[in-house]
């Protein structure tokens, strides 16, 4: 069967690819925008934080024995720590500056995590073993969907969904909501600010951490893992703009999707389409898709 | 807002307008560049100088206009493999091979900026990253850059056709005169009326565009001459060390050159120059212990934001109570 003149097989495969990119760009700008949205910190460490989660579910594997399925809890719970004494005892100093400083300070800090691992573990990639529950796949009759890989996608997108339940229904997400357009009020009305930019951080680094561990059993784990896909994910949040939780999970599966399909007919294209999908965006609507016009 | 960054000049008698302190630092910089290569290695010298331009043509929008072009090594290392190119496929000479490379750096810069000037602040920086990547995918999957290999042995050839480059002074020479003139003209546009329009619409953009001024236009002219500049810095380093690789193009190159501005000082003119020198002696020294380099790096972004954001010379200058 064809689609388009191109078999049926290599189409939904390539769809299937770019909604999994998706996924990870979904999951990763949606933590940017939840920091940004409270922080005004455009956190360039992302990136670093999402090899921590896939290094962290390898390490655990070799060293501790900790399979995948306790992994994708307690790496995301151990990174997101990390990410709370971070903001307590780095990012706190820089909250009254230009957020460009902000931005710096975080791609410093990414740079120091991702040398740490280049030093102890080279450039290569290392390899995460299949955990048993996820080999094999389904036959869906026009394709072969590896079971790995269809975890991921419903993974992510109840990661996402939970996310967004969470910060727009619930009463901490209220708090949170609150804080980011009016810290001072918020404050005044008895809500701890300070206590909730701390966990704010840590959830959006946890979901970082949390990509990794996705990350970890279908591509190679190596240190510069999130080093180039930080900056696609930029591109990803200029796209949809930062201001709208559920625009960047849409605007994150969306663009993967692009560039599954740009694979198919044009598939040198692919690792440069999202960009000129900003060009373009940036030229009809500057302040992003979901953005308010500013 | 930024930090104070470069302050007006007053005194309008001296050359070039220059402040005492500024033409002082200006002699002393002749001086350094003439005597520099007679006691260190000629051609770490040369390095030094294309990356203190690069650093002067990134602090050019970063301390005038407060906008951090984030991907400024796409200018740097798509103009050396142009002059790269064209030196060695085309047969150009020098001049006209770093010619050709400024002129790829100031259409690459013309198209981007055009685009980003459209978003302020941190988005600015992103867009920029994000066009740079872009460009070093390009540069990954292009024919003519040779991929991961770069091109290499580019001929330094005879400038004018009459004078060989082949010994280290006589490029060092070169090097030495277009960089000295690349600072002038960095110093003349920091300092015309034309910075003056800069600097004001940082400190107030809606005042500026009350007063009449087209603040995309300047930005846009910024952004260009920005990247002009870094491409001149790219193109002779293409030359002078007959190599245009990946490395120049990719995003931690564009980290690099911004840790220069950070460290020497964003709000001085001269202060990226100190920082370039320091940045590139750093490397050298633990170019041996692999990925300490990228650790090192790091840590002194994160002190240099966290406790020294006036950078060496802003502290100097505050010090002596000058504007430096």
């Amino acid at each position: 069967m064809l689609i388009f003149g191109i078999p049926i097989q290599l189409f939904s495969t390539q769809i299937m690819l770019g909604l999994i990119n998706g996924a990870f760009y979904a999951i990763l700008s949606l933590g940017l925008a939840i920091i940004f949205g409270l922080l005004n910190i455009v956190n360039f460490a992302h990136g670093a934080f999402y090899m921590l989660g896939a290094f962290g579910a390898l390490l655990m594997l070799d060293h501790l024995g900790i399979n995948y399925w306790a992994a994708l809890a307690i790496v995301p719970l151990v990174v997101g720590l990390l990410g709370c004494v971070i903001e307590r005892f780095v990012l706190r100093w820089i909250y009254d500056l230009d957020h460009l400083y902000g931005m710096i300070l975080t791609f410093g800090m990414g740079l120091v995590i991702v040398g740490i691992f280049r030093n102890m573990y080279g450039a290569t990639g290392l390899a995460y073993s299949m955990p048993p529950g996820l080999q094999g796949g389904f036959n869906l009759g026009f394709m072969y969907l590896p079971a790995s890989r269809a975890f991921v996608i419903v993974a992510s997108v109840i990661v996402c969904l939970a996310t967004w339940v969470a910060i727009e229904k619930t009463r901490v997400g209220s708090w949170l909501r609150a804080a980011t357009e009016k810290p001072q009020l918020t404050e005044a009305f008895g809500i701890n600010v300070p206590l909730l930019i701390t966990l704010t951080y840590g959830f959006g680094v946890a979901l970082a951490a949390f990509a990794g561990v996705l990350a970890a059993p279908i591509f190679s784990v190596n240190p510069m893992m999130g080093s180039d896909l930080i900056i696609v994910v930029f591109a990803v949040v200029v796209i949809g703009g930062m201001g709208s939780i559920s625009g960047a999970i849409l605007t994150g599966f969306m663009l993967g999707l692009v560039e599954g399909l740009t694979k198919v007919f044009w598939p040198q294209a692919s690792s440069t389409v999202i960009f000129v999908i900003m060009a373009i965006v940036l030229l009809v609507r500057p302040a992003g898709l979901f953005g308010k016009q500013a | 807002m930024m930090q104070k960054n470069i302050p007006a000049s007053s005194d309008a008698a001296a050359p070039l307008g220059m402040s005492r302190t500024h033409l002082v630092l200006m002699l002393v910089l002749a001086a350094l560049v003439v005597v520099s290569p007679f006691t260190l290695y000629p051609l770490f010298v040369v390095k030094v100088l294309c990356f203190a331009l690069f650093a002067l043509s990134l602090n050019l929008m970063l301390g005038n206009l407060g906008l951090l072009s984030f991907g400024h090594a796409a200018y740097f290392g798509m103009s050396s493999y142009a002059a790269a190119h064209a030196a060695k496929v085309f047969g150009f000479t020098p001049e006209l091979a770093i010619l050709f490379g400024v002129l790829v750096a100031l259409a690459l810069g013309a198209v981007i900026g055009a685009l980003a000037v459209r978003r302020k602040g941190i988005y600015f920086a992103m867009v920029t990253l994000a066009f740079a990547q872009m460009i070093y995918f390009f540069s990954l999957q292009a024919p003519f850059t040779g991929g991961e290999d770069g091109i290499q042995q580019v001929p330094r050839g005879n400038l004018f056709g009459l004078f060989s480059l082949r010994d280290d002074m006589a490029l060092y020479a070169l090097v030495a005169v277009v960089f000295l003139l690349g600072v002038l003209a960095l110093y003349r546009i920091t300092y015309s009326p034309f910075g003056q329009i800069l600097r004001s619409i940082r400190d107030n953009e809606a005042r500026a565009i009350s007063l009449g001024y087209r603040v995309n236009g300047y930005k846009w002219l910024a952004f260009v001459l920005g990247a002009g500049f870094a491409g001149l810095a790219g193109s002779m380093k293409a030359i002078a060390f007959q190599l245009a690789s990946l490395t120049d193009v990719y995003w931690g190159m564009s980290g690099e050159v911004v840790l220069m501005a950070l460290i020497g000082g964003m709000g001085t003119f001269f202060g990226p120059i100190v920082g370039a020198a320091l940045v590139v002696w750093m490397q050298n020294e633990l170019a041996s212990f692999g990925a300490w380099v990228t650790i090192v790096q790091g840590l002194v972004f994160m002190f240099c934001i966290l406790a020294f954001r006036k950078g060496i010379l802003g502290a100097v200058g505050q010090l002596l109570g000058r504007k430096v």
